[in-house]
């Protein structure tokens, strides 16, 4: 056996858009049509477009390989290819091994049945066999967080129950080659956790697995190797941090050519003072730069920053307008550039600054950017959490049943009238 | 072909599963339960036994018991290729999630609802057991051509079960045109009349291929004679034909399924 778990060679899919014929009642005429008119075939072109576009690349056994890409650059149509459920127009694709497809979970769920009939069901459609399944049964179960639940049909199942359902089927399939699509965000939050933990378990065990996501976490996670699709061509394969740098680069390329909306955010980066800067310490001061194209006359602009944690929960917000600079009036052509600094008293972790722009007149949105840049941010101390508050520990005493007393005070600069103040507030007021 | 049998012999498993769920959720979701299976067989037999009396008056004759016996021991499997056929045709197009994002072989969906209708016919058929002990019908040697003449039936319904399929993925329209053949089939298939009624003229409903077999079932079941092998041997062929050019069929389109559904 080889160690190359997947390989792709100059692969190319053609779709054709625009109406097909899905009924005899719509074929009929229509061919009766063609009989008289000969003009068809010149449509025909420009009907087709490719989805693909000469992809190739290689997946090392046992390699955790993304596959990233702004909407409508061929991720779906590869994912289809992978798992072969569509073939290529032109083009080779080799698989080593049984290919699994944890792709849309729950496809397979029939309303009806219980979920431990489900269970059965869609294990056997991921290529289980029933002893597999029944060897493994209580372990899905168990995964599932659903063992009360699992003799009731799924159709009363909250939608992530389901999803919950699902992924511990899909998780315990073991396949040699592996397909994930958006599906580690299902369920809550320590499901979320669990699941990130199966999947990283799949990984230690040998298998190989593509990531096919617009989850860039997921794949910063998880890969050391990254493809990004484009329109259904390959712009660069190579190591994630690099593909995602490019992958970011080619979104506000994307945005500024975007002329749907008025005005657009065409950059969104970090830096400190001396330039481009991703890494920070805690308490370090961070600016972001904020470039704005206007497309059409734009009045009472004001521009929002705002910070995402890993979970894309919002932090903090701010503006240009709440931050006393007043509303700007843009012309068609004219850009806005504006810099924010920001003292990052945040826990250690990843981080997103976003930013949008909004009429505070009128309340209204005009572009939105979230996640737009990355930084991340370490800190001296040992916390964890979103923000930091520096913490010292000043004093730790311990009072003996016994008569020798042991006192231990951490260190001289705790006995400083200010750290003794904010220690005796801690003792007193906080209960 | 042969990889593809091959591959289809790997997902066996599928398709048992296919099968039962299909019959599991047609059994839970109706009321009537076990009953369903033997619904339209009944509605059929009865109507079989009003189109006979009507014959029986317009002839001056008697109803006889063996008239009703014939009717009903063929509605069986004329019921049984309606319901394979009614639910191959919608089985790729209800299960379009899985067409479109899981890869095996596809044959499976059509396969498994014949296979789910030959599981009502087998529950009908324990009805119709009972109904002939009770008639006193009786018992012939004849009866060892049942096995035969229902895996011919099945040949067929596969066959045709997955034309239909497919042909329904890429026209909607498809299933309706299905169900007026569904519908007006009985009155040129030797349900509620025998082929011999029709005297010389009978060998051209013959040429309908499901006529000898549904001929046969009621030769050997009711009339307890031999079936009328050259007949029979002709809807044999038509039905290995039509399981082997629907399979090829079948996989031929196969490919563009996932992105025409």
């Amino acid at each position: 056996m080889s160690d190359i778990a997947v390989r792709m060679e100059r692969v190319f899919k053609k779709f054709r858009k625009g109406e097909m014929y899905n009924s005899l009642r719509d074929l009929v005429p229509a061919l009766t049509g063609r009989m008289f008119r000969q003009r068809e075939l010149n449509d025909r072109d420009k009907r087709e477009f490719w989805a693909l576009e000469d992809v190739s690349f290689e997946v090392k056994r046992g390699e955790a390989f993304g596959i990233i890409g702004p909407n409508g650059a061929g991720k779906s149509t590869m994912l289809k290819v992978l798992s072969r459920v569509m073939k290529p127009t032109r083009g080779a694709l080799h698989v080593n091994g049984k290919v699994s497809a944890m792709i849309e979970l729950a496809a397979g769920f029939h309303q009806d049945l219980t979920g431990r009939e489900n269970i059965y069901l869609y294990g056997s459609i991921m290529g289980m066999s029933k002893r597999e399944i029944t060897s493994k049964f209580d372990d899905i179960v168990d995964f599932s967080g659903l063992a009360e639940f699992i003799d009731t049909p799924v159709k009363r199942y909250s939608s992530g129950m389901y999803a919950r359902l699902g992924f511990a089927v899909a998780s315990h399939v073991n396949p040699d080659v592996l397909l994930v699509d958006e599906v580690l965000s299902v369920g809550d939050a320590l499901f979320q956790r669990k699941s990130v933990e199966r999947m990283r378990k799949i990984i230690q065990n040998g298998a190989t697995v593509l990531f096919v996501s617009h989850n860039l976490k997921t794949v910063a996670d998880f890969c050391s190797h990254t493809l990004l699709l484009d329109h259904g061509h390959p712009v660069t394969i190579g190591s994630t941090p690099d593909t995602i740098t490019q992958y970011m680069s080619l979104l506000q390329q994307h945005r500024a050519e975007d002329q749907s909306r008025p005005v657009v955010i065409t950059k969104v980066t970090a830096r400190d003072a001396a330039g481009p800067c991703h890494r920070f310490h805690s308490g370090q001061k961070a600016r972001i730069d904020v470039e704005v194209l206007a497309h059409e006359p734009c009045s009472k602009l004001a521009v929002v920053l705002y910070l995402l944690d890993q979970n894309y929960y919002p932090l903090f917000a701010t503006s240009t307008e709440r931050l006393g600079h007043g509303n700007v009036m843009l012309n068609p052509g004219d850009t806005l550039q504006c810099t924010f600094e920001v003292q990052l008293n945040l826990g250690p972790g990843v981080y997103y600054p976003s930013a949008n722009l909004f009429r505070y007149e009128s309340q209204q949105w005009f572009d939105s950017w979230e996640a737009a840049e990355t930084i991340y941010v370490c800190s001296h101390e040992d916390i964890t959490g979103p923000v930091n508050c520096f913490p010292k520990v000043i004093r730790q005493e311990v009072h003996r049943g016994d008569l020798r007393e042991a006192k231990s005070h951490l260190s001289d600069k705790s006995e400083t009238p200010e750290n003794l103040g904010s220690a005796a507030n801690r003792g007193r007021d906080c209960p | 072909m042969r990889e593809e049998l091959k591959e289809l012999y790997k997902y066996r498993e599928l398709l048992y599963t296919i099968a039962y769920r299909d019959v599991k959720v047609r059994y839970k979701q109706s009321i009537m339960g076990v009953l369903w299976a033997i619904l339209m067989p009944i509605l059929i037999v009865l109507s079989g036994v009003v189109v006979r009396y009507a014959y029986a008056v317009a002839a001056h004759v008697p109803l006889q018991t063996a008239d009703i016996t014939s009717v009903a021991v063929k509605s069986l499997p004329w019921a049984f290729l309606v319901s394979s056929i009614r639910f191959s045709c919608l089985s790729l197009t209800n299960n379009k999630d899985l067409v479109t994002k899981v890869y095996f072989p596809k044959e499976i969906f059509p396969v498994g609802a014949v296979l789910a209708s030959l599981f009502d016919f087998m529950v009908a058929s324990g009805a119709l057991t009972i109904f002939l002990l009770l008639v006193h019908t009786g018992w012939s040697l004849y009866l060892i051509w049942v096995p035969f003449l229902l895996l011919t039936m099945v040949t067929l319904a596969a066959g045709i079960g997955m034309v239909v399929a497919a042909a329904s993925l890429f026209f909607r329209d498809v299933k309706f045109v299905v169900e007026v053949f569904l519908t007006f089939g009985i009155f040129f298939t030797p349900v509620f009349y025998d082929v011999a009624m029709f005297g010389d003229k009978g060998k051209w409903l013959l040429l309908n291929p499901v006529s000898p077999i549904l001929d046969a079932f009621g030769a050997c079941v009711g009339r307890h004679q031999a079936p009328d092998l050259p007949w029979l041997a002709y809807s044999v062929s038509f039905a290995a034909l039509s399981l082997i050019g629907g399979y090829a069929f079948f996989k031929h389109l196969e490919p563009g399924f996932a992105e025409s559904v």
